[in-house]
């Protein structure tokens, strides 16, 4: 017996132990009956990728980061006559952004990696399907994904500037 | 005592001696399948909200009110197996073994001061008798099973009950020397100036612990220990014979919590000033209030090891009952 249980006394511990719970017992649970009430998620949730699609200038970055090889981009390049004149400007147009959700491990290196801010975290998680094979989401369901995106949440009192406002 | 020549209400109710036996043990048997379900459904719920969860909310719509019914649908639909090395009569006879004494135990409990189905004159003696059997049906479980840690875990169970039945005698037996009454309705007839609970308070706190550890509920579990010997002598069980097993469980809760008010708690008595409320409603609360309390150390303490569960019994349980039965003695031989 240590001096700390001496100095509590026997059976002192025990009684606390009984009023912790029966303490608990009195208090409001914390549980949120998902089916029925939506669970308030905090913006940094991990729920799924977003796409916005006006934003991604095809530059592979993501699907050659992505560690297991999930997203699947297709594009062609389309050039067009200045109206000034002079040397034909290219362009690509993205044909084909899928990410297979089925091998995705939400590691999230293609939304720190995107120089654009064209993929976004977003707390949708309600996604799932009877088939593997239809956990492919192709672009159109991914940009409607960009919609659910909550802000980020403000800073503390006293956080350093993020480096986007102070540049 | 006048009250103990009388018949019970239902012999009144129904003359002849058929028709009321066939009711009283109909009742029982209703009896039994009832309230340890509402204890069942009371463990769910304030084990939950002791640990911030809610509990069953769905079955039955309102807060999961059906779930154990819903629960008993399910046992009833399983497969029943038994192991092919297992001894099949012993095996499909130890869930009766298991759950039938508590059904008997309850036949002696009164609910009021003449509604009780049989008043023995040997009361006390034929609860802690029948209620020990229970154990036998656990002991054939694990013997049956043909598992080693089914057998070790039916051997654990008997080991407690050996070093538990003792401190929980002989906490009853103070009772019936205070009484002067073995019978039931004597004892708690004798509590009507004073409950039993206050001048033998620790052997009340002795009675509900070797309760818990008779009913191997935590924190004295060992013999169900998941960690070590995945569920005792129940591991082999499926289906009905598990349900069977789960029922003795929450009987035990119900009768041991039953016999508990009655040595301890004045039984059907009621608070005094409090006498407008019938007895059948003091005894329910009394047992709903004690059941609370078994939940209650479930959600709260961890399980002891096996050699603290053997130690407490012998070198704490037995010297502090036998100190205290020493002293009730000898008080009752000097007020006499």
């Amino acid at each position: 017996m240590t001096d700390a249980q001496k100095e509590q006394g026997i059976g002192l511990g025990l009684l606390k132990g009984l009023a912790v719970t029966l303490r608990t017992m009195t208090k409001r649970s914390v549980t949120v009956q998902y089916p029925h009430v939506k669970p308030d998620l905090p913006a940094r949730s991990r729920g799924v990728i977003a796409l916005k699609q006006e934003n991604c200038t095809v530059c592979y970055k993501c699907a050659r980061e992505c560690p297991d090889w999930c997203i699947y981009i297709d594009a062609h390049k389309e050039s067009h006559e200045p109206a000034g004149g002079g040397r034909a400007r290219s362009a690509k147009i993205l044909d084909r952004f899928a990410i297979d959700f089925s091998l995705c491990m939400y590691c999230g290196i293609c939304v720190e990696v995107c120089p654009f801010d064209a993929l976004f975290w977003s707390p949708e998680f309600e996604y799932a399907e009877y088939d593997i094979t239809e956990m492919v989401h192709e672009r159109e369901r991914l940009e409607e994904w960009t919609y659910t995106v909550k802000p980020p949440p403000a800073l503390e009192d006293g956080a350093e500037a993020p480096e986007e406002a102070a540049s | 005592m006048m009250f103990l020549a009388e018949a019970s209400a239902i012999d009144d109710l129904f003359s002849g001696y058929w028709l009321p036996l066939v009711l009283k043990a109909l009742v029982v048997v209703i009896l039994f399948l009832t309230v340890p379900l509402a204890v069942g459904y009371m463990e769910h719920k304030v084990l939950a909200h002791m640990q911030a969860r809610m509990g069953p909310m769905e079955a039955g719509a309102f807060h999961g009110w059906a779930q154990l019914m819903a629960d008993g649908a399910k046992f009833i639909q399983k497969e029943d197996i038994v192991p092919e090395a297992a001894d099949r009569t012993v095996f499909s006879l130890a869930p009766g073994v298991a759950l039938v004494p508590y059904l008997i135990v309850l036949v002696v409990i009164p609910f009021g001061a003449d509604l009780y189905a049989l008043d023995l004159d040997i009361g006390i003696f034929f609860v802690l008798a029948m209620s020990s059997i229970g154990v036998l049906g656990v002991l054939m479980a694990g013997w049956a099973s043909a598992n080693k840690f089914s057998l070790m875990g039916a051997l654990r169970a008997a080991a407690q009950l050996i070093a538990y039945e003792l401190p929980l005698v002989l906490a009853a037996a103070a009772c019936v020397m205070l009484a002067g009454s073995v019978s039931m309705i004597g004892i708690i007839e004798g509590q009507r100036d004073l409950w039993y609970a206050i001048p033998l308070f620790p052997l009340f706190i002795v009675f509900m612990m070797a309760s818990v550890a008779e009913l191997t509920r935590p924190p004295f579990d060992m013999p169900v220990a998941d960690s070590e010997i995945i569920f005792g002598a129940y591991t082999e069980y499926t289906g009905l014979k598990f349900a069977f097993f789960l029922l003795s469980e929450y009987g035990g809760i119900v009768v041991m919590s039953a016999v508990a008010a009655s040595l301890f708690l004045g039984g059907y008595l009621p608070l005094p000033g409090l006498s407008m409320l019938p007895g059948p409603v003091w005894m329910f609360g009394k047992i709903f209030a004690l059941s609370f309390v078994i939940v209650w150390l479930r959600a709260t303490f961890p399980r002891l090891r096996e050699d603290q569960l053997q130690r407490f019994a012998w070198i704490k349980l037995v010297p502090v009952t036998l100190v205290w039965i020493l002293a009730v003695s000898v008080v009752k031989v000097a007020v006499k």
